[in-house]
């Protein structure tokens, strides 16, 4: 059985149909994860789902593998539709998922022993795997003996030895520094193409552009709340892949169009989650970003040599930054009025250039009033505040609000930023210790 | 590719070694002792009545091999308990309705006011040792397993999303998921509930061993029975042996278990860091090296094997979902059911407690629990006062914290009761008020919990906290309003909590003492236990074993359980 890596027109492997996935809100309502997604994996080929953190690429990994069950439509392997964990299909995890108190030999063959195999073929097997995935002579460490590298060797030994058809990794290289990262993955690659894995096909969740466009085949493009497949783009450079090709570096540019890009008929409040309700506003969900970070990025854009307008592969390059991370922050930005983001750019508004520019006093002073008109909640809290004899409200009061629009995780999160946005702004204050905003500093 | 097998799996000739010899020696001396303790056992009770305990401290050994088997059994049940009882609770949800309040309330009923029963027991097996033996055992197990068994649940609920995944995706049956899976993840926490429970065991089976329910009073040979005699006797030289015995007991089943057990803990521990110098341990050092040993844990690992190949056949039939099975119908005609139950159960005492005890009594004995509750309150905070800031000074010391915590350890560990004889004692001849002195016995062996968690607390802040606060020139009571007292806090409040909870049960043997025919006895909920359980009066003793855990539930709820989800939300860094 040799793994082509080029996709052959042969009867697909998996076919996720229609699949939705929601989760039950404390007030009753259903909160969309998967929308209709559909897609399908042929046998030799390497499919990429890139998206954005919480556009429920990993909750569709978790019904592919029969983790979970979708809520509607059918995950359907060989024929069959997907109910509980399925032989065929094996998981490699993003924090490795080894158990501690086994050594790796113990944690490769565990699949086995599961199996019942005959004690003779499970370390026969067990041991051709750890020899293959280059773990020799660790046979007897402890997880916490080895480097992350090595662990996640472990997490890919455990997952092939069972001799799945299809592999599934769940973003197996982002818990791992960037080199370590290169290495296994083009170790992976060299043994896909040399055919000397036992896997038919392999299907990769990640939100690296590069490290997608690397390994796969064919891109999925996920978008955010709900989760559905935006678009797909097949990736035909040949292997070994190099960064510092042109048509590389294209294929990542347009990635990042892609994935910035405002869908169709709905304006994206200030990009982040958009929970909205109508009227209101305040159920817009904040995603945590520092204030720290966002001054760092208008500072960064605004400088040589970018000048107020930015490539975001190029900048997220230069930063160090995850595109996830910097598509955070740059959203952010979008919500305040100080940047925009589209088509693949970064570039700073009027404002932001001012902010950029500024000394801390005159930002703190543009940044609270960019808040308090851009950001409902902010403006929502600060006229409770003002309303208020006291001048103060317990955080109990906003966090049953924000309940209504959004799941629990997600209001204590935005509570989270905007405290931290207007301590900043010093729009209000706040007292952790008695969970009470108010509009008054300690001196 | 290579077919050489793994070193761990290697299989040579057996040659034994030096650890080879330890090991047998140790087996076998515990053998001998399981022999001569269970040849007791089938023995008629009239015949141990007739064998009084001797004073002569030539018998010693052999009553604390004794008291020392009684626990290891008891411990072995409460493992027992723990596996099953805490399964089913984090398993099923209509289960965990009723089984987790229930060893909520179970974990603050004072223990010894279960002394009452053990009649069921001896009546089991009548005129038998057995029935004795098991009333003991029973004793200690519940002061045993019920933390183990919050414990182990606690665990079940939080095993990482990651790892559960990838044992339901690598196909593991249930047998093989609880041994490879849930058994490994519990066991750090377990441990130290264990050590916890060992150390409060002592107390108990000490305790245990000279019941005098009515009429009928039981003496198992044991150091306990024998500090009995001594008292009966006024022999203080035979309590000094006594004591000394104990010392040494606990000090082998420090070495021969906790020590092998805490290394070990380290091995099951979730944090993956390298270099975490593990703890260390002789024993368990001869446990890994001995090859008898390893024999042994190679049979054990067989069993368990066994069974994985059995479970994974179950599993192989597709399962329902979990959630299928909860219906709402069903839901509710199982709420009704406990409903119901909790109802003819609370009608039941009522009716059993009023029909003998007259209300204004009720009344009577909610006072005493006052005077009692007002005994532990200024115990623990006196404690508090002078453990805190010693254990901060020692805790701050890495060195000293070193080799006093192992210390503090032993003595939280060393049953007082042995002690009490020695400060009757001093009541009598002095003639002071029992009300006031016989109260600090009620703290004797629980303030050590309060000592050393603030060592704990007090050497685990960070060495860069330390060093801004010298650098920023905090010192005097600034330094430990500011530094010490915060870093401390969270862990005062735990041992506090441990503590209060022991000095409770200790009332019921410290508030009456007696010292040969001199009776001492101090107004309050422990003694008026303590005359219940001594008269066989059935009624008073549950009436006031309801009242004092209703005291406890509620001092936990209202003060304890508050101070600790304080000290949680407002000292962690993230």
């Amino acid at each position: 059985m040799n793994a082509n890596p080029q996709p052959l027109n042969l009867a697909p492997l998996l076919t996720v149909k229609s699949v939705c996935k929601s989760f039950l809100k404390p007030d009753g309502d259903e909160l969309v994860v998967l929308d209709h997604v559909g897609l399908t994996l042929r046998p030799g080929e390497i499919v990429g789902l890139l998206g954005r953190s919480g556009s429920g690429k990993s909750t569709l990994l978790r019904l592919i593998c029969g983790l979970d069950t979708p809520t509607s439509g059918v995950v359907d392997y060989q024929g069959k539709a997907v109910a509980g964990p399925t032989r065929g299909i094996a998981m490699v995890f993003q924090s490795f998922a080894l158990f501690p108190w086994l050594t790796v030999f113990e944690n490769v063959k565990l699949g086995l022993e599961a199996l019942r195999l005959p004690e003779a073929e499970i370390r026969k097997r067990s041991l051709q795997a750890i020899d293959l995935i280059g773990l020799d002579g660790f046979e007897s460490a402890y997880p916490r003996e080895l480097s992350g590298g090595m662990r996640q060797r472990v997490g890919f030994a455990r997952a092939l030895v069972v001799h799945p058809s299809i592999l599934l990794m769940d973003e197996p290289f982002s818990a791992l520094d960037i080199l370590t990262a290169e290495t296994l993955r083009s170790d992976f690659l060299d043994l896909w193409g040399e055919g000397q894995l036992p896997i038919r096909s392999v299907l990769l969740v990640t939100h690296n552009i590069e490290e997608a466009v690397q390994m796969c085949d064919r891109l999925l493009i996920f978008s955010t709340n709900p989760g559905r497949v935006v678009s797909e783009l097949p990736v035909d450079l040949p292997h070994p892949r190099s960064a510092v090709d042109p048509r590389f570096q294209a294929l990542v540019d347009r990635v990042y169009v892609e994935m910035t890009a405002k869908p169709r008929g709905e304006l994206r409040g200030g990009g982040l989650k958009t929970e909205r309700f109508a009227g209101t506003g305040i159920g817009t969900a904040l995603i945590h970003v520092s204030s720290n970070l966002l001054a760092g990025l208008v500072e960064a854009v605004h400088a040589s040599p970018y000048n107020g307008k930015a490539d975001l592969p190029v900048i997220a390059e230069d930063l160090h930054m995850e595109v996830d991370d910097l598509l955070r922050v740059a959203e952010a930005l979008q919500m305040l009025r100080f940047a925009e983001v589209e088509g693949g750019d970064i570039r700073l508004t009027e404002a932001g250039s001012a902010f950029a520019r500024g000394e801390s006093d005159e930002r703190k002073h543009l940044f609270a009033r960019h808040l308090l008109t851009y950001v409902p909640l902010a403006a929502h809290i600060r006229r409770v505040l003002d309303e208020r004899s006291s001048h103060t409200a317990p955080k109990s009061r906003f966090f049953d609000e924000l309940e209504d629009y959004m799941a629990e995780e997600s209001a204590e999160q935005t509570l989270r930023t905007i405290i931290s946005w207007g301590r900043y702004a010093e729009t209000f204050a706040y007292d952790d210790a008695r969970q009470v905003f108010s509009l008054e500093n300690p001196a | 590719m290579r077919f050489e097998l793994p070193i761990s799996v290697i299989k040579t000739r057996y040659v034994p070694g030096a650890w080879d010899v330890a090991a047998f020696i140790l087996i076998f001396a515990g053998f001998a002792y399981l022999a001569d303790a269970a040849h007791g056992l089938t023995g008629s009770l009239a015949h141990l009545e007739a064998q009084r305990i001797s004073l002569d401290p030539r018998y010693l050994p052999g009553y604390a091999a004794r008291t020392a088997l009684r626990m290891l059994v008891a411990m072995i049940a409460s493992l027992v308990f723990t596996f099953t009882y805490g399964t089913l609770a984090a398993k099923s949800k209509r289960a965990a309705i009723v089984l987790i309040p229930l060893l909520d309330i179970l974990q603050s009923v004072p223990i010894l006011g279960f002394t009452i029963v053990t009649v069921f027991f001896l009546q089991l097996t009548p005129g038998r040792v057995a029935g004795a033996e098991l009333a003991a055992i029973f004793l200690v197990f519940t002061s045993q397993a019920w933390n183990m068994a919050f414990s182990f649940i606690h665990s079940l609920r939080s095993i990482p999303d990651e790892l559960d995944e990838a044992a339901r995706s690598f196909h593991l049956g249930p047998w093989m998921r609880f041994w490879r899976l849930e058994v490994p993840f519990a066991m750090p926490p377990l441990i130290w509930n264990m050590m916890m429970s060992m150390s409060g065991g002592w107390f108990f089976v000490v305790a245990a061993e000279a019941m005098a329910v009515g009429n009928t009073t039981v003496t198992l040979p044991g150091v306990g029975a024998y500090i009995a005699t001594a008292i009966q006797d006024k022999s203080l030289s035979a309590i000094g042996w006594a004591i000394v015995a104990m010392a040494i007991v606990i000090l082998i089943y420090d070495q021969l278990l906790f020590r092998p057990l805490t290394a070990s803990a380290d091995w099951f521990r979730l944090e993956q860091e390298a270099g975490l110098t593990p703890s260390r341990s002789w024993a368990l050092t001869m446990m890994r090296r001995s090859r008898l040993f390893s024999l042994g844990g190679r049979l054990f690992g067989s069993a368990i094997q066994l069974g994985f190949n059995r479970g994974a056949l179950r599993q192989r039939r597709p399962r329902e979902s979990g959630a299928a099975s909860s219906t709402f119908l069903g839901d509710v005609t199982w709420y009704a059911i406990i409903a119901a139950l909790i109802a003819i159960a609370l009608w039941c005492i009522a009716r059993f407690v009023l029909n003998h005890v007259p209300l204004a009594e009720v009344a009577h004995v909610v006072g005493l629990g006052g005077l009692t509750l007002l005994r532990v309150a200024i115990l623990i905070a006196l404690a508090s006062v002078v453990w805190v800031p010693i254990g901060v000074y020692i805790g701050m010391r890495p060195r000293l914290a070193r080799t006093v915590q192992p210390i503090a350890q032993f003595l939280a560990a060393f049953p007082v009761n042995l002690l009490f004889p020695i400060v009757v004692s001093g009541i009598v001849v002095f003639k002071l008020n029992p009300n006031i002195w016989l109260s600090p016995l009620m703290v004797l062996g629980t303030q050590w919990y309060i000592l050393f968690n603030v060592i704990v607390g007090a050497s685990s802040l960070s060495p860069d906290l330390k060093y801004a606060g010298e650098n920023l020139g905090v010192r005097g009571w600034l330094w430990w309003r500011k530094i010490a007292l915060p870093a401390v806090f969270p862990f005062y409040v735990t041992g506090a909590i441990t503590a209060s909870g022991g000095s409770w049960n200790a009332s019921i043997v410290a508030e009456v003492a007696e010292w040969g025919t001199t009776h001492l006895h101090a107004a309050g909920l422990g003694a008026y236990i303590a005359d219940a359980t001594a008269a066989g009066d059935f009624p008073r003793n549950v009436l006031g074993i309801v009242v004092m855990s209703m005291i406890v539930v509620a001092v936990n709820r209202l003060f304890w359980r508050r101070l600790y989800d304080r000290a949680q939300r407002k000292f962690r860094l993230s």
